[in-house]
């Protein structure tokens, strides 16, 4: 489904308002860096992404998508959703009980998209390394995009799955680092200095493109672009993609602490005036049942 | 009738070879089948399968976490992944990987753990895990195998390549006698070694031949034992076990683990609710392991046969 750049841009605006309300009903998840991503997401489903409809587990001949960075499921649930993955009113659920749209998101309720849980950090670059090796050995020329915080970098075994992914030569895998120099106690560079982490990527063995403007429609789609001109290269690719934590809303941006705090009624509010409804709001329904 | 007397013993070969044999066979029959080691292709007995299907083995280099990760995403494009490391290394040092990519999302990964336990032998408590079953089993979904020789351990683990599900197989290092080859093998179902109806041994792995030697030891004193091999310590064959305890109403435990969390603490939770039962334990008891041979240390850490014949007859004195 290709989307001209201004119906990408609408539905990032709704997406972020999706992201805001989630947060705010259930007073708890992650904005700062759902918003952060959210271009990235819609880029990527909206643009890039070679998926069919239902959703089907193992998705042979298609694109997977895998997010590592769990704790964003705000932007991803809205993503899926109004891609058509299910519901546009399930999002009414998140994080309540019985819901398929848990805190981090999970292959465990069924929902439809996720193929393996994450919120656990490290875990998902070596998950979708996998996919990708599978996939080669089975002659499916899907692609294999994963997503990935900064501040995770500090867990080691991206690097080892970094490290295992030059020396498989795995060339069918985009993988996209949020870069947004913030993680929950403060800047990457106070907590855990990532140094000169195009380098480190670079010394691995990777093909490394930085995304200077990741909150830039434009820049975004014409990012991965870029990056899938380089698959089938005999090399990983990773995008460097700068963000801005809690982009779309004035009062959380740039800043770690909008990481996991929820709006209260009056900052929900100024966060929602700032952020235009271009598709329709989902209905908040706090009696929605799956299926009713 | 399967008996002490006339089980058939067939030398003497380690379970990792057995598993050997298990995962090459288990590839000719199924194209799915994958294997990835951590820098143990030797030690796990993979080379023949590495040799027959070179495209089909994934050198993963010391990097246990990722080698996790990488099999559950192998396993969602619809492979049947078998990692192979040493038990510390497979459970442990990625308990949270596994958790996490593999238990909680439900992938089709074979956890195979080598040099499980004492008899890992001179390489000490670093690499003697004790408390792998335990982890293991508190996974919600994973089924947790322990074979107890090599040919129960090649049938293993070609059982587990069609069985859908993650699954811990623990086998180990040491020579061991060979002696169910005679014997059907089916996942989660135990195997009644020996019938008797004065207690019951019940083994998993090494330990099993250590239940079938003290229940000769013991017959030679006129007690008589059902010999019970739990191979499948999850789903556990209740009935199997509810049966001969409420024949022989007292019970022997006996595994090369802790005594917190493995067999034992399965078997005493299964009777507490449903046959509470007098029952000892023959476990490492809440310590670590040593360097030394493996019969020396399963000697010193109270896991000989004579061990289990002298926990035999205290619980027959606890007996009502």
């Amino acid at each position: 489904m290709k989307k001209d750049i201004q119906a990408l841009k609408s539905m990032a605006s709704q997406v972020r308002r999706d992201i805001v309300r989630m947060v705010y009903y259930c007073q708890s998840g992650h904005p700062g860096g759902s918003l952060g991503c959210t271009d990235f997401f819609v880029a990527i489903y909206g643009e890039h992404l070679n998926y069919t409809l239902p959703f089907d587990m193992e998705g042979k001949g298609e694109d997977h998508f895998y997010l590592s960075n769990g704790h964003i499921s705000p932007v991803w649930y809205s993503v899926l959703a109004r891609s058509g993955f299910f519901p546009i009113e399930e999002l009414t659920t998140f994080r309540k009980l019985n819901t398929r749209l848990q805190g981090h998101p999970t292959t465990h309720e069924g929902l439809p998209g996720v193929r393996v849980a994450s919120g656990s950090l490290g875990q998902g670059l070596s998950v979708a390394i996998g996919v990708a090796l599978a996939k080669r050995l089975n002659g499916d020329s899907g692609i294999v995009y994963a997503l990935t915080g900064d501040g995770e970098l500090d867990e080691g075994q991206n690097w080892e799955a970094i490290m295992s992914a030059a020396h498989h030569k795995i060339d069918n895998l985009i993988v996209t680092v949020d870069w947004n120099g913030q993680q929950i106690d403060g800047p990457t560079e106070k907590v855990m200095n990532l140094g000169d982490l195009p380098g480190k990527w670079a010394a691995f063995g990777w093909e490394v493109l930085i995304l200077e403007e990741g909150n830039d429609m434009e820049k975004v789609v014409a990012g991965i672009a870029l990056a899938k001109s380089k698959l089938h290269q005999g090399k990983p690719i990773v995008i460097l993609m700068k963000t801005g934590m809690g982009h779309g809303v004035d009062f959380m941006m740039n800043s770690h602490k909008w990481h996991g705090v929820a709006p209260n009624e009056e900052q929900c509010k100024a966060a929602l005036d700032q952020l235009e409804e271009t598709l329709g709001d989902y209905p908040f329904n706090a009696h929605y049942k799956i299926n009713q | 009738m399967i008996s002490i007397h006339n089980l058939v013993v067939n030398g003497k070969k380690a379970t990792r070879d057995g598993f050997g044999v298990g995962l090459l066979e288990a590839g000719r029959i199924n194209t799915n089948v994958l294997a990835l080691t951590a820098d143990l292709l030797g030690s796990l007995k993979m080379d023949d399968f590495k040799k027959e299907f070179p495209e089909r083995f994934f050198q993963m280099g010391i990097a246990e976490a990722n080698m996790m990760g990488v099999a559950a995403g192998m396993a969602i494009a619809g492979k049947i992944p078998f990692t192979g490391t040493f038990a510390n290394f497979s459970t442990g040092r990625v308990y949270d990987q596994i958790r996490q990519s593999i238990a909680y999302s439900h992938k089709n990964v074979k956890i195979c753990a080598s040099h499980a336990g004492l008899t890992l032998g001179e390489d000490g408590a670093t690499h003697q895990i004790l408390e792998d079953i335990g982890m293991m089993r508190m996974l919600p979904g994973m089924t947790v195998v322990v074979p107890c020789d090599a040919h129960q351990t090649k049938m293993a683990t070609m059982a587990i390549a069609e069985h859908y599900g993650p699954v811990y197989l623990r086998f180990g290092r040491p020579a061991w006698p060979v002696f169910t080859e005679n014997i059907a093998f089916e996942l989660g179902k135990a195997q009644v070694l020996n019938e008797g109806s004065d207690v019951t041994l019940i083994g998993t792995g090494h330990l099993v031949w250590h239940c079938i030697e003290a229940a000769k030891t013991l017959a030679n004193q006129g007690i008589t034992c059902d010999v019970i091999n739990i191979h499948t310590i999850k789903p556990l064959d209740q009935t199997t076990i509810l049966d001969s305890v409420s024949k022989t109403r007292c019970v022997v435990t006996a595994e090369e683990h802790q005594i917190y969390g493995g067999l034992g603490d399965l078997v005493a939770g299964l009777l507490a609710r449903q046959l509470p039962t007098p029952q000892e334990y023959v476990a490492v008891n809440d310590s670590f392991g040593e360097s030394g041979k493996p019969d020396e240390l399963l000697a010193k850490y109270g896991l000989g046969a004579q061990d289990i014949v002298q926990a035999a007859l205290k619980a027959l004195t606890r007996k009502k």
